[in-house]
C-alpha cells in the first residue's frame, strides 16, 4: 500500500487537527478490501442483531412453517404462508433466508462472546506472566506452549464430545482453545512495556502491582490484542461452524450456520443445493469480511511494518 | 545439551501422562456405553454381565490403571462396536489418513511456493496483490465448506469426480494406496485440495515474506552482479534461502493437517482414522476415541519434541536461553 492512496482524504487534513484516531481511520481506508470487509461485516452484524425485524419468518416458530413448502427451490412462493422463498426452503419448510439470518445470529454471538472471554482470561494471564517473570512466567508459558501444540479443532472436538451439545458448551470449548493465543500475545507486548520508563516511574510511586499491571501496562498492550481479537472471532466462527457440521456443536433447536450446512449436506448430492450452499455462502462472507478487517488492522497496528 | 534433551523428553513424557488422564477421565464422563449396547429386552442380569465383561463395574481410577497397564503393552481396549482391538482398528486406517495428509502437503508446497515467490517478487502488481487477497480466502474459508463447494461443483454439477470414498487401491510395499490407480487419483483429488487449501495460503505467505527478506541481501546483489540470469538467481539463490522456514513450518503443521483430516474425511467419506473418530464419538465407542486420542497426542508430542531438539542443535541460542530460565 502506498501512502499516496490516502491523499484524497487530504482536505480534512489541512483544516482539522491530525488526531491519532483520524490517522488510524485514513490508514485503514488505504485498503479498499478492508473497507469492503468492514462494510460487509456491519451489514451482517446489522441483520443478525435485528433478525426478528428483517426476516419474513421466525424459523424457530413451528407454527409459522407449512409442511407443504418442504424443500422448495429458490424463488418459489409458499402456498399458505404467501412468503416468497428467495433462497428456497429446507426439509421442515423453513424459509432459508430467515434460517440463515438467525443462524448468523448464533454464529456471531458464539464468536464474539468466546473472543471477549478468552481475551479477558488470556490478557490477565499473559500480563501476570510478563510482570512477575521467573518461575510464574515459565510455568504459565509452558502450559501455553503445550496447549498451542495441539490443534484447536482436535481439542475442541474432544471437549465437546465430552461436554455434549449446547451453545454454552461450545463457548466453553472455544475459550479453552483460544485463551492461549491471547496469553502469548499479551505476554509478548507486556514484556516490552514492562521495561519502559513509565512503569519504572509508577513503581517508584509505590503503586500496587495490580494498578501498574492493569492501569499502566495493559492499555499499552491493547493494539496487538485487538488484532488477535478480530482474527480469533473469525476463527471462532469457523471453528464453531466446523464443530456443528460434525454434529458436536450447537443443538438443532438453535441451528447456527454450520448446522444448517450440515443438515443441507444430505440433500446436496441429490441436487437440492440451496439448503446447504446459501448458509455456506453466508458463513464464508462473514468470516472473510472479518478477516479482511483483521488483516488490515494487523498491517496498521504492527509497528514493524510502519514506514 | 544432553541435559536439555533429557529435560525435554521428561517434559514430553509428563505431557503424555497428563493428557492420558484428561482424555480418560473426560471420555469416562460421556456416559455409560452400556446404555447403547444393550437392547431394551435384556434382563437385569444380562446387563450386569455386559457391564462386567467390559470392566465398567470397577471404580474409575482402577479402570484407568488397567488402561495404562494395557496401553503400555500396546492394548487400548476393544471397540464396543466392532469388537476388535481399538488400536488395530486405528492402525488399519492410518495409511488412508497419512496418504491424504502427505498428498495435501505436497499439493500445498507445489502450488504455494511458486505463487508466494511471484507475490514476493512483484508485491505491488495486480497479480501479486490478488495472490495475497486469495491467501486470506485460503485462511478464512473453513475446511468443510471448501470440501462442500468442491463436491457441489465437480461431483454434483459437473459430474467429473466422485464425491466420496477412496476408489480402487493398489498394494504398494504392503500399504494400500489410492494414488497409484487412476480411479484412486480421481478420488483423492478433491479431498486433498480441500485439506491443502489453508496450508497453501500459509506457504504462500511464508514464501512471500521470505523472498521480500532475501531480495535486498548482499549475496543476491552479488549474484546479479556476477551476471547470473534472473532465473538462476531466483530458483537457486532465493529459493534455497526461503526453504528453511517453509520446511520447518510444514513439518510442524503435519499434526494440524492430520487433525483437520478429521473434517475432510467426514465430508468426503474418506475411510481414514479421522472418520473413524467422528463415527466413534457418535457411537460413544469409548475405547476407539481414547485410542485415537492417545495416538494423536503421542504423535504431536513426538513431532514437537523432534522439532525442539533439532532447533536446539541448529541454533545454540535456544538451549542457552533454556538454561538460563
Amino acid at each position: 500500500m502506498t501512502r499516496s492512496a490516502a491523499e484524497p482524504l487530504g482536505p480534512a487534513r489541512g483544516r482539522r487537527e491530525d488526531t491519532p484516531f483520524r490517522r488510524f481511520v485514513s490508514d485503514f481506508a488505504e485498503s479498499k478490501l478492508a473497507v469492503i470487509g468492514l462494510f460487509g461485516f456491519l451489514v451482517i452484524a446489522f441483520l443478525a442483531i435485528f433478525a426478528p425485524f428483517v426476516t419474513p419468518q421466525n424459523p424457530y416458530d413451528l407454527a409459522q412453517l407449512d409442511i407443504f413448502d418442504v424443500r422448495l427451490p429458490p424463488g418459489e412462493v409458499g402456498r399458505s404462508t404467501g412468503i416468497t422463498y428467495w433462497l428456497g426452503t429446507d426439509a421442515q419448510g423453513r424459509d432459508m433466508l430467515s434460517a440463515i439470518i438467525y443462524g448468523i445470529r448464533v454464529s456471531l454471538f458464539v464468536g464474539a462472546v468466546s473472543a471477549v472471554i478468552s481475551l479477558a482470561i488470556g490478557a490477565v494471564v499473559g500480563l501476570v506472566a510478563a510482570y512477575f517473570g521467573g518461575r510464574v512466567d515459565s510455568v504459565i508459558m509452558r502450559v501455553v506452549d503445550i496447549q498451542l501444540s495441539f490443534p484447536a479443532i482436535l481439542v475442541a472436538l474432544i471437549l465437546l464430545s465430552v461436554l455434549g451439545q449446547g451453545v454454552d458448551k461450545v463457548l466453553i470449548a472455544l475459550v479453552i482453545v483460544q485463551w492461549a493465543y491471547y496469553a502469548r500475545t499479551a505476554r509478548g507486548s507486556a514484556l516490552v512495556e514492562r521495561n519502559r520508563e513509565y512503569v519504572e516511574a509508577a513503581t517508584c510511586l509505590a503503586l500496587g502491582h495490580r494498578r501498574i499491571m492493569f492501569r499502566h501496562i495493559m492499555p499499552n498492550c491493547m493494539p496487538p490484542l485487538i488484532v488477535i481479537v478480530t482474527i480469533q472471532v473469525a476463527d471462532a466462527i469457523a471453528l464453531e461452524a466446523t464443530l456443528s457440521f460434525l454434529g458436536v456443536g450447537v443443538p438443532v433447536t438453535e441451528p447456527s450456520l454450520g448446522l444448517l450446512i450440515s443438515i443441507g449436506f444430505d440433500y446436496l448430492l441429490s441436487g437440492k443445493y440451496w439448503i446447504s450452499v446459501f448458509p455456506g455462502v453466508a458463513l464464508a462472507l462473514a468470516i472473510v469480511s472479518i478477516n479482511l478487517v483483521g488483516d488490515q488492522l494487523r498491517d496498521i497496528l504492527n509497528p514493524r511494518l510502519r514506514k | 545439551m544432553l541435559v536439555y534433551i533429557i529435560r525435554r523428553v521428561l517434559q514430553a513424557g509428563l505431557v503424555i501422562v497428563v493428557m492420558s488422564v484428561l482424555v480418560y477421565v473426560g471420555i469416562f464422563l460421556v456416559g455409560s456405553p452400556v446404555d447403547i449396547l444393550i437392547n431394551p429386552e435384556m434382563s437385569e442380569s444380562e446387563m450386569e454381565a455386559v457391564t462386567k465383561a467390559l470392566g465398567l463395574d470397577r471404580p474409575i481410577w482402577e479402570q484407568y490403571f488397567i488402561f495404562v497397564g494395557n496401553a503400555l503393552k500396546g492394548d487400548l481396549g476393544k471397540s464396543f462396536v466392532f469388537g476388535q482391538s481399538a488400536i488395530k482398528l486405528i492402525v488399519e486406517r492410518i495409511p488412508a489418513t497419512m496418504e491424504l495428509a502427505i498428498v495435501s502437503i505436497i499439493v500445498s508446497l507445489v502450488v504455494g511456493i511458486p505463487l508466494g515467490i511471484w507475490a514476493g517478487l512483484k508485491p505491488e502488481s495486480v497479480s501479486g496483490r490478488s495472490i495475497m487477497a486469495g491467501s486470506i480466502l485460503g485462511f478464512s474459508l473453513p475446511n468443510f465448506w471448501v470440501g462442500l463447494m468442491l463436491i457441489m461443483l465437480f461431483a454434483v454439477m459437473a459430474g467429473w469426480l466422485p464425491a466420496a470414498g477412496r476408489g480402487r487401491t493398489e498394494v504398494v510395499l504392503g500399504i494400500d494406496l489410492s494414488i497409484v490407480t487412476l480411479d484412486g487419483l480421481k478420488h483423492i483429488l478433491l479431498p486433498s485440495i480441500t485439506l491443502a487449501l489453508s496450508k497453501t495460503a500459509l506457504v504462500v505467505r511464508l514464501a512471500r515474506a521470505g523472498v521480500r527478506e532475501v531480495l535486498p541481501m548482499d549475496y543476491i546483489k552479488f549474484a546479479r552482479a556476477k551476471g547470473l540470469s534472473n532465473r538462476r538467481v531466483i530458483f537457486v539463490h532465493v529459493l534455497k534461502n526461503i526453504m528453511i522456514p517453509i520446511v520447518t513450518v510444514t513439518g510442524l503443521e503435519l499434526g494440524s493437517v492430520v487433525a483437520f483430516a478429521v473434517v475432510t474425511e467426514t465430508v468426503f467419506a474418506w475411510p481414514g482414522m479421522g472418520k473413524l473418530l467422528i463415527d466413534s464419538i457418535g457411537n460413544l465407542d469409548r475405547p476407539v476415541v481414547v485410542a485415537y486420542l492417545m495416538l494423536i497426542v503421542f504423535l504431536l508430542v513426538i513431532l514437537n519434541l523432534v522439532v525442539d531438539i533439532l532447533y536446539s542443535v541448529l541454533d545454540p541460542r535456544v538451549r542457552l536461553q533454556e538454561q538460563r530460565a
